[in-house]
C-alpha cells in the first residue's frame, strides 16, 4: 500500500487501488482501543436518475438509497446486524443525499466483523416479502421525519432553493413514493451502485493496513468496475425558486432555515470552495462575528443558532438555522450585513483569528476516527485530498470570502423556511 | 493512558488522564450542588450569564474572538444531572501545543480563559449585568418549553417527571420557566456566590500534559476556588419508593405515538456487586442490535420503528423507549414486558449471553477513545467514589453469568407506563 505522511498534522494513511476498483484508505492508531471500519457507496438520496447495465438511463423513485440500506443488512442465513452484534459491535449505517455508508466499531474480532461488512453489502438478498415489511417499518421513519420540525424546515427550504436539482427529495422518499420500490428495484440499483468501483473502504485502529485490502480482495468480486454516471437534472438556476415558505406545526416558537444558493466548485477546488464557505459563515454569522451578537442581544436569536456549507455534484449552499421570534427580520438583517462586508471589507485580524480558529477546529475532528473516515470517503468521491487541509488554509485570502459574500448572500439568491408554533 | 487522581484542598479534586492519542486536551471544572426545585432554575441560568461575558472579554463577541485566538478552542457551560445533583461546568477543549502553529502554549491560556469566564463575570452594580439576565432568563425559559419538539426524548422526560415525581431526581436540571423569568440580578448573584462557595469543586484534564503542569494551572487560575471552602454536601442517592404501576397519557397533535416505560432496578446502582449483571441485563434485553427488543418487537413483530431500553446507573433506572402506531400501544407494551418475563425465565442461549457481555465491554472500552466521554465518566467517578471502572468493570462484566443476569431481571420492576398520543382518535 502507499504511504501518506501528513507530517503537519501527525497522520498516516495507506493508501491502494485494488484491481477490482475499490479504493482504500486506513489510518493506523496504534493507542486506541477501538477499530473502526466505513464502507461506503457514492449512491444517496438525490441519485433517482442513473445509466444502467444496457447503456439505457433508468428512473426510479424517491427513497430507493435509504430502502437498500436497511435491507442490506439482510443475508441468505440470517441477519448480518445480529452476526455482528455477536461480536459486541453494533453495525450501522446512514443514507446521505449524495451517499450510503455502513460502519462498524469494536473492540475485538476486527477480522471477522470486516469480513461481515463487506460481505453483506456487496451481497444482496432482497425478498418480496421482507421488501413488504420494510415498507411498514420505513413509512414509520418518514412519518416521524415529518413530525421533526427542524426536519421539515430543511427539506422545505431545499424545494424553496432548487427547481431541478434532486438535492430537493426527501432522502426517505415519501410513504407514496416508496410505495413503488419492489425486490427488483433494490437489485437493479444495487447491481449499479454497490460494485467495487463505486465505492470505497476507510478503517482507522489499530490495525494492519495491507490485511484490511487482503480481507478487501478476498470477499469483493474480482472483475474490474468503475463509478457509475448519474443524472441530476437540467441546469439550476443561479436563483432561488422560491423566496420564503411557511407552515405551522406544534412548536414553543418559531424555527427557521435560512439557505444561500451557491455556485458548485470547480473540479479539484471543492476543499478549498468548502474552506472559504465555512469561513464566510464564521465572518458573517459566528459567534465571534458582530451581528450574531447585536441579533442575540436584540432577542431575534439565541443559542440554537448554527450555520454550515453543503456541497455535492450539481449542488452548493450555505444555510444558517435556529430559533427566532422574527425570521423574517433576521432575514433582513443577515443580508444587509453581507452587504456591508461585502463592500467595505473583512476586518484583517479578524479574519487571521478566524482561520486561526477553523483550523484548530478541524485539527480537533481528528480526535475521532468516525469524523476522520467519514471526510476520507467524502473527499474520495469528490476527488480531494482532505488532510492537505493545513496547506489549503494557507492559499485562501480575505477576498475569497468577500467575492462569495457578494455573489452568494443576495435576496435572488436566499430563501427562508419558517415553522412557525400554532395558533 | 495514565491515571493520576489529587485532593487540591477539602471538597475540591483533580483527575487526570495523561494520553497523547488526542490531538488536543480538554480541561474541566465542574461545581456540583444538591438539585432542588428552589435553586435549579439558578443552577442552569448561572453557566448561561457566565457565558455572556468576563471583565476583560465582556461580552460574547470578545469571550468567542479570544476563544478564536487559542486556535479555535471549544470553551463552553453548562449544567448536567448525576442523579439527585446538579453540576455547573465550564469545559474547554484546546489543541495541542505540538499542533500549534507558531509553537506556544495553549493550555495555560485556555485555562486562565476558563478561570475569568466561572470566577470573574462581567458586572454591574456589583451583581451580574441585567441586560445578561434578562435575555439568558427569556432563552432559558425558550429551551424549557421547547423540550417538547423532540417526541422522543419528551416522552422519557416526562416519564420521570411522573414515576418520580416528589423525587429531587425529577426536579429539571434546567428549573422552570416562571423562575427562570422573574429571575432577579440580586438573586442571581447570591446564588452564585453561594455555588462557588460550598458547591464540590471537581477538575479534570485529559491530554498529553504532565499532571503537575495541570495543577498548577489550576492552582494558579481557579486559585479563589481552593481556599476558605466549608465541607460540601455529600451526593445522594435516595431509596426507592414502592407501590402499583401508573399508566400516565398526554395527547399531542404528532402522527406517531411514542411508548416509554420506566422500571427501578430494585436498588442496583453502579456501586452495588450486581451492578454488572445488570449491564449486561440491559444489553441482552434492549441495549444493542441483538437484543431481544430489536429482534423481536422490532424487527420479527414490526410493532414499532425503534425500541430500546437504556438505564441510569446511579439512580437506578433502566427505561424502555419506543415509538409506535397509536393502534398498536397495548400490544407493544405487552410485547415489551413478555421479553423481559423471557430473560427472567432465563429463556435466552449462551451465546445471546456472550453477545450482550461482548456490547458492554465494546462500550465500555470505546468510551476511552474519546476525551468527552472519558471527561463524563471522570465526573461521575469523582462524584460518587465510584470504585468499578475501566479494566476492572470490564473484568466482571466478562464474568456475568446465567443466572445473574436472570437475578437481575427479576429485581427490575416497572413503576411507571407513559404514552405520548395523537390528538385525534
Amino acid at each position: 500500500m502507499d504511504k501518506l505522511e501528513y507530517a503537519a498534522l501527525g497522520q498516516t494513511i495507506y493508501h491502494c487501488v485494488l484491481p477490482n476498483g475499490l479504493n482504500i484508505y486506513v489510518d493506523v492508531r496504534p493507542e486506541y482501543g477501538k477499530q473502526f471500519a466505513f464502507f461506503a457507496t457514492r449512491y444517496g438520496g438525490m441519485d433517482l436518475r442513473f445509466r444502467g447495465e444496457d447503456g439505457d438511463w433508468l428512473d426510479t423513485p424517491a427513497g430507493v438509497a435509504h430502502f437498500l440500506e436497511h435491507k442490506s443488512f439482510d443475508t441468505e442465513d440470517g441477519n448480518a446486524l445480529q452476526r455482528m452484534a455477536a461480536n459486541g459491535v453494533d453495525p450501522n449505517a446512514f443514507t446521505s443525499s449524495s451517499m450510503t455508508g455502513y460502519y462498524f466499531d469494536g473492540v475485538q474480532g476486527f477480522e471477522e466483523n470486516l469480513r461481515t461488512l463487506l460481505s453483506f453489502v456487496s451481497v444482496p438478498w432482497f425478498t418480496p416479502e421482507s421488501v413488504d415489511k420494510e415498507q411498514g417499518i420505513i413509512a414509520q421513519e418518514i412519518r416521524m421525519g415529518e413530525d421533526d420540525p427542524n426536519d421539515e424546515a430543511y427539506y422545505r427550504l431545499l424545494e424553496s432553493m432548487y427547481m431541478n436539482h434532486p438535492i430537493r427529495t426527501r432522502v426517505a422518499g415519501t410513504v407514496e413514493s416508496i410505495s413503488h420500490i419492489t425486490a427488483d428495484t433494490l437489485y437493479q440499483c444495487h447491481r449499479a451502485f454497490y460494485r467495487p468501483g463505486n465505492m470505497v473502504l476507510c478503517a482507522a485502529g489499530s490495525i494492519d493496513p495491507q490485511r484490511v485490502a487482503d480481507i478487501a480482495g478476498e470477499v469483493l468480486p474480482g472483475e474490474p468496475s468503475s463509478a457509475t454516471p448519474t443524472d441530476h437534472g437540467r441546469e439550476e438556476p443561479r436563483q432561488v425558486e422560491k423566496q420564503l415558505t411557511r407552515r405551522t406545526m406544534p412548536v414553543s416558537i418559531p424555527l427557521f432555515t435560512l439557505g444561500f444558493k451557491g455556485t458548485p466548485a470547480e473540479k479539484g477546488r471543492g476543499l478549498r470552495q468548502r474552506l472559504v464557505a465555512e469561513l464566510t459563515c464564521d465572518v458573517l454569522f459566528g459567534p465571534s462575528a458582530p451581528l450574531y451578537n447585536r441579533l442575540y442581544e436584540q432577542g431575534l436569536l439565541n443559542s440554537s443558532f448554527g450555520s454550515f456549507y453543503s456541497s455535492g455534484p450539481g449542488y452548493a449552499f450555505i444555510v444558517a438555522e435556529g430559533e427566532s421570534r422574527d425570521p423574517e427580520q433576521v432575514r433582513r438583517e443577515v443580508l444587509e450585513e453581507a452587504a456591508r462586508l461585502g463592500t467595505e471589507g473583512i476586518d484583517p485580524a479578524q479574519w487571521e483569528r478566524l482561520k486561526k480558529a477553523a483550523y484548530g477546529t478541524m485539527v480537533r475532528h481528528l480526535n475521532s476516527m468516525e469524523d476522520t473516515c467519514i471526510e476520507l470517503a467524502e473527499a474520495h468521491f469528490s476527488g480531494e485530498d482532505y488532510l492537505s487541509f493545513p496547506q489549503v488554509f494557507q492559499s485562501i485570502e480575505c477576498a475569497d470570502a468577500e467575492t462569495l459574500l457578494r455573489s452568494w448572500c443576495v435576496e435572488e439568491r436566499t430563501a427562508l423556511s419558517i415553522i412557525a408554533p400554532e395558533e | 493512558m495514565q491515571q493520576y487522581w489529587k485532593r487540591l484542598a477539602d471538597g475540591v479534586e483533580l483527575a487526570v488522564t495523561q494520553t497523547d492519542k488526542f490531538k488536543t486536551g480538554l480541561l474541566a471544572v465542574t461545581l456540583t450542588i444538591p438539585l432542588s426545585a428552589a435553586s435549579a432554575t439558578a443552577g442552569a441560568l448561572i453557566p448561561e450569564v457566565l457565558y455572556r461575558g468576563s471583565r476583560n472579554y465582556p461580552d460574547m463577541e470578545r469571550l468567542s474572538a479570544a476563544a478564536d485566538a487559542l486556535y479555535g478552542a471549544s470553551l463552553s457551560t453548562g449544567v448536567r444531572q448525576r442523579g439527585e445533583s446538579q453540576c455547573v461546568s465550564v469545559l474547554c477543549g484546546f489543541i495541542d501545543d505540538r499542533y500549534a502553529l507558531d509553537g506556544s502554549a495553549v493550555l495555560e491560556p485556555s485555562a486562565a480563559l476558563m478561570g475569568e469566564v466561572l470566577l470573574d463575570p462581567a458586572t454591574q452594580e456589583g451583581v451580574f449585568r441585567r441586560d445578561y439576565l434578562e435575555s439568558e432568563g427569556a432563552n432559558l425559559a425558550d429551551r424549557i418549553q421547547a423540550r417538547m419538539n423532540d417526541k422522543r426524548s419528551w416522552a422519557i422526560f416526562r416519564l420521570i417527571q411522573e414515576m418520580c415525581a416528589g423525587e429531587a431526581y425529577a426536579v429539571d436540571k434546567l428549573g422552570e420557566v416562571a423562575q427562570a423569568k422573574a429571575m432577579t440580578a440580586e438573586r442571581l448573584w447570591a446564588d452564585y456566590q453561594s455555588l462557588c462557595s460550598g458547591a464540590k469543586v471537581t477538575f479534570y484534564y485529559g491530554g498529553a500534559a504532565q499532571p503537575a503542569r495541570v495543577e498548577d494551572a489550576v492552582r494558579r487560575f481557579f486559585a479563589p476556588l481552593l481556599t476558605g471552602r466549608t465541607a460540601p454536601v455529600d451526593c445522594l442517592v435516595v431509596p426507592e419508593p414502592k407501590g402499583p404501576v401508573r399508566t400516565v397519557t398526554d395527547a399531542m397533535d404528532v402522527t406517531q405515538g411514542k411508548l416509554a416505560m420506566g422500571f427501578r432496578t430494585g436498588g442496583v446502582t453502579m456501586g452495588s456487586d450486581s451492578y454488572p449483571a445488570l449491564l449486561v441485563c440491559n444489553a441482552l434485553y434492549g441495549g444493542s442490535a441483538n437484543s431481544k427488543l430489536f429482534i423481536n418487537v422490532r424487527e420479527k413483530m414490526s410493532l414499532c420503528y425503534y425500541a430500546s431500553s437504556m438505564l441510569d446507573k446511579i439512580k437506578g433506572l433502566m427505561v424502555v423507549s419506543s415509538g409506535v402506531e397509536f393502534s398498536t400501544f397495548d400490544r407493544t407494551q405487552e410485547a415489551i414486558l413478555a421479553q423481559l418475563d423471557t430473560i427472567r425465565r432465563g429463556d435466552f442461549t449462551e451465546d445471546e449471553l456472550t453477545a450482550a457481555a461482548r456490547t458492554v465491554v465494546c462500550s465500555l472500552r470505546s468510551r476511552q477513545d474519546s476525551q468527552s466521554q472519558l471527561e463524563d465518566d471522570q465526573l461521575t467517578r469523582l462524584l460518587f467514589h465510584d470504585s468499578q471502572e475501566g479494566e476492572s468493570l470490564i473484568g466482571a462484566v466478562e464474568a456475568v453469568t446465567a443466572d445473574q443476569v436472570v437475578e437481575a431481571a427479576q429485581k427490575l420492576k416497572l413503576d411507571t407506563v407513559y404514552r405520548l398520543t395523537g390528538k385525534e382518535g
